[in-house]
């Protein structure tokens, strides 16, 4: 919804709160995800609850919230409040800031007093994290502090040990330690949302001594986004893409008509120096896993000549996809999503042009189109928007670029084989394809949630999920990993299930839409069948779950060689295997390590 | 700006806030005439209500508004100002 894209209207959202959510929830069409969401609050949290609703419907999560009674967070865990454990949270956000810190050094106290203040006041925290963890096994969210309202030292208060702005900023590097230390635990900025807001008013007294509010309740719906982003992003909702204009987006002037030896980029104008720094900011999103596409209105030798200027941040090797021709902008845009193999809501598209954003977002569902205005304002428009908000880096991510970079050329390769096997062949391909291991235990959570089209039951799982079949005797799992002449595609299929007696039911098979066409199926297939034998299954049951994005797998079981042996009016099948000791292998391409 | 004007812009910070088109307000109005104005609702509409007039209520006022018939005065006096 428009109304709730970054930069919103903060005054809007808050007086049209209970409008906005009678218009979110009336949408058709949208299937969302459910989540049990605790907030566990250090100050009154009715409103961050009620605006954090909003933005989450508006990622297609539909949130069910535990709200603590006032100040009750840390109470709450400890004591194990009996209407918690039955809530049973998905999820756990700790709302504290610094109004909550009770107790800050005496003026003049030694290092090893501030010292011994820094473990109490951190251990109070640290004791309430780890039971979270021990007895929900969920993701937490933390606020770390913002700076403190005052400065009775003045500068001199982020210097001396016992300073209020050096003890937050202390305490605030404890806390990172430890979310550097464990998984599944997230720190909620809001010392940088205070800063971008403006310290002096996020902190107005006002709001906390008539309402015990923690922060200006004019700053909850800023905040609140930056949250949400946290937990869409944990819940596989992150976009993977931009698809870029060229002409006055990624440097000023038009190309076409200017020449290249006239845009402007580079050093030598201030406009230039405007774009070259957006393009520093667009080429670093690379490192993190973000694919860069072009799309633009421009003969394609002109785009590549502006690209290949020397003094362009951006070569034209960066990108993977460069549409620049004549034909609609939704169009390409379209076609980019599907060389890429990802759906057109994992895409940002940025262009100055309002008509071209215009038919972009009326024509493709789910795209991101910002408003960007200004090229000033460019990098600030994005960034805070949080379409790529990083909570796991798996190698994965990083390597995403390289991933579809090798696979345009495989694509190429393809065409210039008469037969397909000769092709799949030529790619001297090798999978590893074994139980669940403590290394890809974030990969493969991270797959249950972001997979959708090559996924027969949709189940998401967390990552304790996962750790949990992987002990469990009763689960066989499998993940697949594969790799060929032209790179490494990391961890592209999971299948897992559980034994009852000598039948053996498929909970989750899934695959990375990268790899379709390689026979991996097959692969995971054997290996799936090898284990079952081994534990002398007899059958195999098989489960298919239709979604708005799965149409792709429906005879999946079919192709597999098993058969149906049921169908319900929504279209869920369930299929039959039977395990015979004289199964023949069906992958023929893939040399498979065990 | 006259009393009559400041509660046409007043009945639609309320409807708004309240999701309720029929809400009307008068001097007499108190948080007892409508159902959703409890003490945490009380806070967005002051914000509302100050962002609506572009003025700020002190705590003082806030705590001791009795009903908004109040409230308009003292929105009154600081729009004159």
């Amino acid at each position: 919804m428009k109304e709730l894209q970054y930069p919103f209207d903060s005054e809007y959202i808050l007086k049209k709160k209970k409008s906005i959510k009678r218009q979110l929830l009336s949408r058709e069409g949208v299937s969302y995800i459910e989540k049990k969401i605790a907030v566990l609050g250090g100050s009154t949290t009715h409103d961050i609850i009620t605006i954090m609703e909003l933005f989450l419907l508006n990622y297609g999560i539909k949130p069910e919230f535990y709200e603590s009674e006032y100040g009750q967070y840390w109470q709450d865990v400890m004591f194990d409040n009996p209407e918690l454990v039955e809530f049973n949270p998905d999820l756990v956000y700790i709302h504290t800031t610094s109004r909550n810190i009770k107790e800050y050094p005496e003026m003049m106290a030694t290092n090893e007093q501030v010292d011994e203040l820094i473990n109490s006041t951190f251990a109070h925290y640290k004791v309430m994290w780890d039971k979270i963890m021990d007895t929900y096994k969920c993701p937490i969210i933390q606020n770390n502090f913002e700076m403190p309202s005052y400065r009775i030292l003045g500068n001199k208060d982020a210097v001396a040990s016992f300073g209020r702005v050096s003890f937050v900023t202390k305490l605030n590097m404890a806390f990172y330690d430890y979310a550097n230390s464990h998984e599944n635990f997230y720190i909620n900025d809001i010392n940088y949302m205070a800063a971008c807001y403006g310290l002096q008013s996020w902190a107005d007294p006002f709001y906390w001594h008539m309402y015990k509010y923690g922060m200006a309740v004019p700053a909850i719906p800023e905040f609140a986004y930056n949250l949400v982003n946290i937990i869409k992003s944990i819940y596989g909702k992150n976009k993977k893409a931009f698809v870029l204009d060229l002409d006055n987006t990624l440097w000023g002037g038009i190309v076409g008509d200017d020449g290249p030896e006239n845009i402007e980029i580079g050093q030598e104008t201030s406009v230039g120096q405007i774009y070259s720094e957006f393009q520093e900011y667009i080429k670093a999103h690379k490192d993190i896993g973000v694919m860069l596409n072009v799309n633009s209105k421009n003969d394609y030798d002109n785009a590549i000549a502006g690209l290949s200027r020397p003094d362009s941040v951006l070569k034209p090797d960066d990108f993977i996809i460069v549409k620049a021709n004549w034909n609609p902008k939704d169009m390409n845009t379209a076609e980019i999503a599907k060389e890429l193999n990802i759906g057109a809501d994992s895409l940002v598209f940025v262009d100055d042009n309002p008509a071209e954003r215009h038919i972009v977002e009326s024509q493709i569902e789910g795209v991101a189109v910002p408003e960007v205005t200004t090229p000033e304002s460019y990098i600030r428009i994005l960034d805070r928007s949080g379409f790529f908000e990083v909570t796991n880096f798996s190698e994965d991510d990083v390597k995403r670029n390289e991933m579809y970079k090798a696979n345009m050329e495989r694509k190429q390769q393809e065409t210039s084989f008469a037969d397909y096997g000769e092709y799949l062949k030529s790619l001297d391909m090798v999978a590893e394809i074994k139980p669940f291991s403590p290394v890809y235990m974030s990969r493969i959570a991270q797959l249950t949630n972001k997979s959708n089209q090559f996924n027969l039951t949709t189940k998401r799982c967390s990552q304790s999920d996962i750790e949990n079949f992987a002990a469990d005797n009763n689960y066989i799992t499998l993940y697949g990993k594969l790799e060929d002449k032209f790179g490494d595609n990391g961890v592209v299929s999971v299948v897992f299930g559980h034994k009852e007696a000598d039948v053996f039911h498929i909970d989750l098979w899934l695959m990375s839409c990268r790899v379709l066409k390689r026979d991996m199926e097959f692969a995971m297939m054997d290996e799936l069948v090898a284990k079952c034998k081994e534990c002398g299954i007899k059958r195999i049951v098989g489960y298919y779950y239709p979604t708005a994005k799965n149409k792709m797998v429906k005879d999946f079981y079919n192709l597999q060689g098993f058969a149906k042996t049921s169908e319900d009016n929504d279209g869920n099948t369930v299929w039959d295997y039977d395990v015979s000791e004289c199964y023949e292998n069906k992958n023929n391409y893939i040399k498979v390590v065990r | 700006m006259a009393r009559e004007e400041i509660y046409k812009l007043l009945n639609e910070v309320f409807q708004d806030m309240f999701d309720d088109e029929d809400i009307i307000v008068n001097d007499d109005t108190t948080a007892d005439d409508i159902d959703d104005w409890d003490s945490l609702e009380h806070i967005n509409l002051m914000v509302a209500v100050e962002n609506c007039f572009k003025i700020k209520f002190t705590m003082g006022e806030i705590t001791n508004m009795k009903n908004v018939g109040e409230m308009v005065d003292i929105i009154q006096e600081r729009i004159s100002k």
